[in-house]
Parts: C-alpha cells; structure tokens; sequence
C-alpha cells in the first residue's frame, strides 16, 4: 500500500522519465523512434511496401505472442481469423455498400464472436486441444472461403474498396506506413498494459504453475479465452487493414501454411515477449521478400529455422539475446 | 440406388484405411511424448514418392514398396535423434512447433529431391475394375484394404505379444512407473517415430495408384489422419482405426450424397464436433481432464 502512495505523489514530470527508463516505457519509445525515423533510410516504395508488410504481419503476431506466451496455448488457425477479418471487410464495403469504417469493426467484431464459440470449449479442457480446434477451424474457413465463389470470388479472391474516412480515401504506399505503424503502435502498448494488468499476473501465474494459480482462485480457463479472443481480434484487424491496403484478398490468406507462418514469426522472436514478436515479425517478413532468389528453399529455410529456434533458443531470438547482454554487462 | 451406396462406401473405406494407418502413426507417438507429429503426413509423402522413384529406376514393386517403407522408417529415426531427442525435456509446445517445422523442412527437401509435379505409381496388379454387387471397385482398393488389415494385426501382434511393445504400452501408461521397472523411455520414442513413419510410408505406397503422389501430398492426408485419431481417441489404437474407416465413409458419402465440393471440410468438422462434445474420442480414456 505504502508503494501505491508513493507513486501517486511523485511529480508528473519524474513518473514520466520513470516510465520512460522501464522496460515497457522504454521499448515503446524505442520503437515509436524507429517507426518515426525508418522513411529516412526508406528508398522507394517497394521498401515502403515492405515496411507496411512487416508492420501488419507484427500485429496479428504481437496477439498470438500474448496466446503463445502467456497462456501457454498454440493457435493453428490465426491466418483464417486475418482472412475473415480481411475479407468481412471487404463484403460488407464492396458488396454490400456499408461505409469501411464501420464494416472493418463489425467484421473484426465478428471474428472476435466466433473465436469465442470455438474457445470456450476448448479452453475448458486440459491440455493442447486449442491447436487442434484451431487447426480445423482455420482449413474450414479457408475451403468455405475457397468454395462459396458467388461470395468471396473463389480461389481467384475478389478486390477490396480502399479504406475511406471523413470522404478521404487512403491510399499510397506513405499513407498507409502511418496507418500501419500507428497501428503497430497501439497493438504494442495494448499488449503492454494486458501483461501489467491483472490478467497477465493471473497469466504469469497459470504458467507458474496452474495448479497453484487455482487454488488461490484464478478462473484459468476465462483468462485463457480473454487472450485468445484478443489474439483473434488482433488479427482479423491486421487483416481487414492489409486487404484495404493491398485492394484485394484471396483465399491464400487463410491456408494452414501462412498460419503456420505466423507462429514461426512468434516463436522465432521470442515467445512471451511483445518486442520479440515484432522483430520476428520483421526479419521473417523481410527475408523472403530480399531473398527472392532462395524462393524454392523458402520452406526448407523456415522449417530448418524453426526446428533450430526450438532446439538451441527455445525462449527465442530476443530474449536469449537480452540474456546476453544483460550478462555481459555484469 | 443400392449400388450407388456401395460404391461410395467402397471409395469411403479405401481412403479410411489409410487414414486408419496414418492415425495409428499419430497414436504411437501421442503415446510415447504426449506430442502430436506434425510430420507424420511427410511419412506418406516420402514413401509414396520414393516408391515412385524407384519402380521409375527399374526396380521390381515387390522390392520397392519395401526399400520405400524403410527409407521413410530411416528419415523417422533420423528426425527424432536430430530434433526430438535435443528438446526430449522440453513442454508439449515446443516438440509440437519442431515437428511442424520438421514437417516443412521435409516438404521443402522433398521440392528439391524430387520436382512440384504429380507423379503416379502403377497399380499393384492392373487397372481392370471389378464389378462387387454392381459397384466398381479398382484392385487397388483392395490391396489398400488387405495391407492395412495386415499392418494392424502386426501391429497388435507387436504390442500384445513382444516384450519392446508391452514396454511401449506401459510407457504410454505411466512414463515414470516404466523408467521405475527399467524401460528406457528414450528408446521407446525413438522406435516411436520408426514404427510411425512406417506405417505412414506404406499408406504412402498404397494409395500411390489411386490417389497420386506429389511433394506436399503429405498435408491433407496428415491432417486427416489427425482428425480420424481424434474421432477414435488420441492415443487408442483400436480408435485409430475405427476413427479411419468411420471417417472415410463419412467423406465417401458426404461427397456422395452432400457436396463434393467440401469433402475435404468433412475432417474437420469432425475434429471440432469432437473436441465440443466428447473430447476423450470414441475409444479414448473415458474422463477427460477438465479445468
């Protein structure tokens, strides 16, 4: 109680440089730095592009970290939540008229429900079953996605309206960097401000030990569901946006294999670090796009650089470094 | 009418019994680490493929299918002392996430030894159909059947009557209690992955014909064989197969009589209509942990 006291009668300006030298504070100025200062060395707008990318692919990835992470549970089937999101938004604005800021929420909304459906069952029971729920939800959304053409245009997808707001359509690769990275942004700082709250110690403690987390009453199954649903949510966001970005959507965004892709990113990063997820997000974007030359070792690179993570970092890339470092230091 | 059901029953119980021996190979290791192998559809692949190659290169079938079955059994050896053995005391994620990376590098290397394209083995003993009852069922179907029924009673022969597969049970039972009465559990997950690789090789070999093989022919009919040991009950071997035949009529049908069109959905459906309403599966343990 003392400690709460004396926080609150410290001078504002004090708390701030407080937050700022924190490891939350800190590595969200940080990374409001980078994003503010990446135009600089941004050549064209194929790096604009990429840039874009990268920032998406971390927010769908700054979710499924929180899930992996901290509730200990793997998602096969985010990519079919960022289809949905992508694509709900695309036929509610382009075939149904409705103006994209409100089919963007109601789409996302959506896919928040149907994660909720699926995850309150499973989450109920003990053990690895989300990834098998999951798994077949993602392969049933992207054959429906595939099979109802009349709808989603079929495997050949179907164009998206560019995001409007106030009258102003969005559009350019300059634009849409702000977009993305605000967005980025405001992933981050939720994800900061979950694991702070009482829902990530209740988190910390489930992967504690559950058992114990229970007998001082932590309902693990809610806050499990909590996360997921946020994680889904988080992705059909990243979705809904990089459909109006890019102006079209196919089925491909669903496939078993981009969600497999994306838990690669968090698991490559950093499980249970926000930061790491991001920068997994980022070198694995990128490098296939730099190394188009390697296109036909592509899946062989990943699932030896997946299988190399797991076995000589399993904590991952960020935080086995921070581990160095901080070491080295002393 | 009658015969119409017939014939989709007998395309239902081809693909099932495949099912059924790639569900076995997901059981066997469930039983051994808890994990599920996310790889165990590269099995199919590898042995299909390099059956392919090897009658191509002018070897007899009868020595193929064999040298194709045994070269998968190594690459699943290999998989588990290079990747599994190193995490062996890591959680269930962590050999989950390396054995779907294992199952992308296998994809990957796959692209490379062999091509992108479709390739087809010659049906064991011709193509003529036989006509059963006014069904049309190709020889193949029935060689499909005859191995899988033969690979399951080997394999119960294995697990009832020899000692290393009575170890492999009391291991699946209790890991602790086994290593308490000298069983040495790292050699049960490492024959594990031998004995799952098999039997999803010869699944390979055996739908060669029908189905066609290509280097990510694996996926679908890996996961599948993941809802159909999901159905039966993770880890129940006789779940395993009754979870495959019974899956394999279910798309026969479904494509029959529904939509062809979202046959391949019939699988999955499954696995959340069993993860919903009865976790433990049709065979599998009874309780089922609750949180």
């Amino acid at each position: 109680m003392a400690h709460v006291e004396a926080t609150v009668s410290r001078p504002a300006g004090l708390r701030l440089r407080q937050w700022a030298a924190s490891p939350r504070g800190g590595g969200l100025l940080a990374l409001a730095v980078v994003i503010a200062l990446l135009p600089l060395v941004l050549g064209n707008n194929y790096f604009y592009e990429i840039a874009i990318l990268v920032a998406l692919n971390a927010i769908v990835c700054v979710g499924l970290n929180l899930l992996i992470g901290y509730a200990g549970q793997i998602s096969l089937g985010h990519a079919g939540f960022f289809a949905l999101g992508g694509y709900g938004s695309a036929i509610l604005s382009g075939s149904h008229g409705w103006p994209t800021w409100l089919a963007m929420p109601s789409s996302c909304a959506a896919v928040g429900v149907l994660a909720f459906v699926v995850g309150r069952p499973t989450l109920r029971l003990k053990g690895h079953y989300l990834a098998m729920a999951t798994l077949g939800l993602g392969i049933i959304i992207s054959i429906v996605l595939s099979t109802e053409d009349r709808i989603t245009g079929g495997p050949d997808g179907m164009p998206v309206p560019p995001l409007a707001l106030f009258g102003w359509s969005l559009r350019g690769e300059h634009t849409w960097y702000w977009i993305a990275g605000a967005g980025l942004l405001l992933a981050v700082w939720l994800a900061l401000n979950l694991i702070e709250s009482p829902v990530g110690r209740a988190l910390r403690a489930l992967h504690g030990s559950e058992i114990a987390a229970e007998t001082v009453g932590i309902a693990s199954a809610r806050y499990k569901l909590k996360v997921f649903v946020l994680s889904a949510v988080f992705a059909a966001v990243a979705g809904a946006l990089t459909a109006h970005y890019a102006g079209f959507i196919t089925p491909s965004k669903a496939s078993f294999m981009h969600s497999v892709e994306l838990v690669i990113m968090v698991v490559f990063g950093g499980m249970a670090s926000v930061f790491g997820a991001v920068v997994g997000a980022a070198i694995l974007t990128t490098l296939p796009q730099l190394l188009t030359v390697l296109k036909d070792y592509e899946m062989m690179v990943f699932g030896a650089v997946l299988i190399a993570t797991m076995v000589f970092f399993p904590q991952g890339v960020v935080p086995t470094l921070g581990r160095w470092l901080r070491r080295g230091s002393r | 009418m009658g015969s119409q059901w017939l014939q989709y029953v007998a395309s239902g119980l081809t693909a099932g019994a495949i099912y059924a021996l790639v569900a076995l190979g997901f059981s066997i290791i469930y039983n051994a680490s808890q994990a599920i192998n996310f790889a165990q559809g590269e099995f199919v692949m590898i042995g299909g493929m390099t059956a392919v190659t090897l009658v191509g290169a002018g070897t007899p079938l009868a020595v193929a299918v064999p040298l194709a079955v045994l070269a998968a059994v190594a690459v699943g050896l290999l998989l588990e002392k290079v990747a599994i053995e190193p995490a062996r005391k890591a959680d269930t994620v962590t050999l989950i996430i390396i054995t779907i990376g294992a199952s992308l590098l296998l994809r990957g290397l796959a692209q490379l030894v062999w091509d992108k394209r479709v390739h087809s083995l010659p049906a064991f003993s011709g193509d003529r159909p036989l006509q059963l009852m006014g069904a049309t069922v190709l020889p193949q179907s029935l060689w499909v059947l005859v191995g899988a029924a033969l690979a399951v009673a080997g394999l119960s022969w294995f697990f009832g009557r020899t000692l290393f597969g009575k170890a492999m049970l009391a291991t699946s039972y209790n890991p602790l209690a086994a290593r308490l009465v000298g069983i040495n559990t790292r050699t049960v997950l490492f024959v594990s992955f031998g004995l799952a690789a098999g039997l999803g090789a010869l699944g390979g070999v055996l739908i060669a014909p029908i189905a066609f093989t290509s280097y990510d022919s694996g996926i679908m009919l890996g996961l599948k064989g993941f809802a159909a040991a999901m159905l039966g009950g993770l880890g129940s071997f006789g779940g395993a197969v009754l979870g495959g035949l019974l899956l394999g009529l279910a798309e026969g049908l479904g494509a029959g009589f529904v939509s062809s069109a979202y046959k391949d959905a019939i699988a999955f459906v499954i696995i959340l209509a069993v993860l919903f309403f009865m976790p433990g599966g049709l065979l599998g343990a009874r309780r089922s942990d609750r949180v």
